[in-house]
């Protein structure tokens, strides 16, 4: 009996670093779920992602957040990232994880994120994403950036495939 | 190849109980998975459920909060807590209906604060009100995640029917 839910690859950070690195993804599964666990080296970086190093602008997403005293929703159109999560904190780690769908079939790929970055007190965060990008292309590598200063030493990204069959 | 997403302990409760708690869970994962069916018996509509790792009567845990009941959404905080709040169902809204509650835990045994995520929904065709709410927790304590305590903070009890399950994720 197939695998369900199979781990593809795990990074673990031994030094800051401006990205990593998902290659090689086969098409063997029927979606993909990233969970990602780390620090930003500066305050208020936003976790990104980008598919197949493509840095063309086929990227949108629409959030839901909340703050920890408003909430309120935020989109981008045409943009050269997806997002994953807004860490607050290079004190504290935070998390996100990103479930994207069909990721080998070729229709346009959607995916929904989930940010979770408190601090213990005012200016945390938390949001719901949904990330859209218009390529037909199946993806075969994911790249994870930041929008400013590097991820911390022990960041920790994993890959599992989800499996249908 | 070893499982990924395993079940460690599960608790599906056939009388009232003040709180349900998981313990002694091994280090043997690499991430934690709680998904739960939750009702409590307080005499209103909602119910906070409080998290709390290894024991409770600390103040290490806190907690950003994205919710809406049908009106605006909201979001407001918690610092310097006992526990991980999230609002559930309780006893004046439509009978037998229950919360659905998922919270994932990353990286439990790793040396280092431990942030959290919690999403709860409840619908019971009713004004009363149905919470959909995520929640972004923290609990800043170095140690590895050994217990796990889950309980109605205004509330005496969850329900008879309530159900607790928890999973653990390995990435070996």
């Amino acid at each position: 009996m197939p695998a369900t839910y199979e781990k593809i690859a795990t990074i673990t950070l031994g030094s800051a670093a401006a990205s990593i690195d998902f290659n090689s993804i086969g098409s063997g599964f029927t979606d993909l779920r990233l969970v990602l666990i780390g620090k930003p080296t500066t305050n208020n970086a936003s976790f990104l992602f980008r598919l197949n190093s493509d840095s063309s602008s086929l990227y949108s997403y629409t959030e839901i957040y909340g703050d920890g005293s408003s909430a309120a929703s935020y989109r981008e159109t045409n943009i050269n990232t997806g997002k994953i999560c807004h860490a607050v904190s290079s004190t504290y780690p935070s998390m996100g994880t990103l479930d994207l769908f069909s990721y080998a079939g070729s229709t346009f790929k959607t995916s929904l994120a989930t940010d979770s970055s408190d601090r213990n007190g005012a200016g945390g965060t938390v949001r719901r994403i949904v990330n859209l990008y218009r390529s037909t292309t199946a993806i075969s590598s994911i790249t994870l950036l930041l929008d400013s200063g590097d991820f911390a030493s022990g960041t920790t990204a994993t890959l599992y495939g989800i499996l249908k069959a | 190849m070893p499982t990924t997403y395993t079940l460690i302990s599960s608790n599906v409760l056939t009388s009232s109980q003040a709180s349900v708690t998981f313990s002694a869970i091994p280090a043997d994962y690499t991430d934690l998975v709680i998904r739960a069916s939750i009702r409590s018996d307080r005499g209103a509509a909602n119910e906070v459920l409080y998290v709390s790792f290894n024991g409770t009567g600390g103040t290490s845990h806190s907690y950003t909060v994205l919710q809406t009941n049908s009106g605006s959404p909201q979001s407001y905080n918690g610092a310097n807590t006992d526990g991980i709040a999230v609002n559930v169902n309780a006893s004046t809204t439509t009978s037998d209906t229950f919360t659905s509650f998922e919270q994932y835990i990353p990286s439990y045994t790793v040396s280092q604060s431990k942030p959290t995520s919690i999403f709860s929904t409840t619908e019971n065709n009713a004004a009363t009100p149905n919470w959909i709410a995520t929640v972004a927790g923290l609990w800043r304590n170095n140690s590895a995640i050994t217990s796990v305590v889950l309980t109605p903070l205004l509330g005496s009890n969850w329900v008879t029917g309530s159900s607790f399950y928890l999973y653990g994720i390995s990435n070996a």
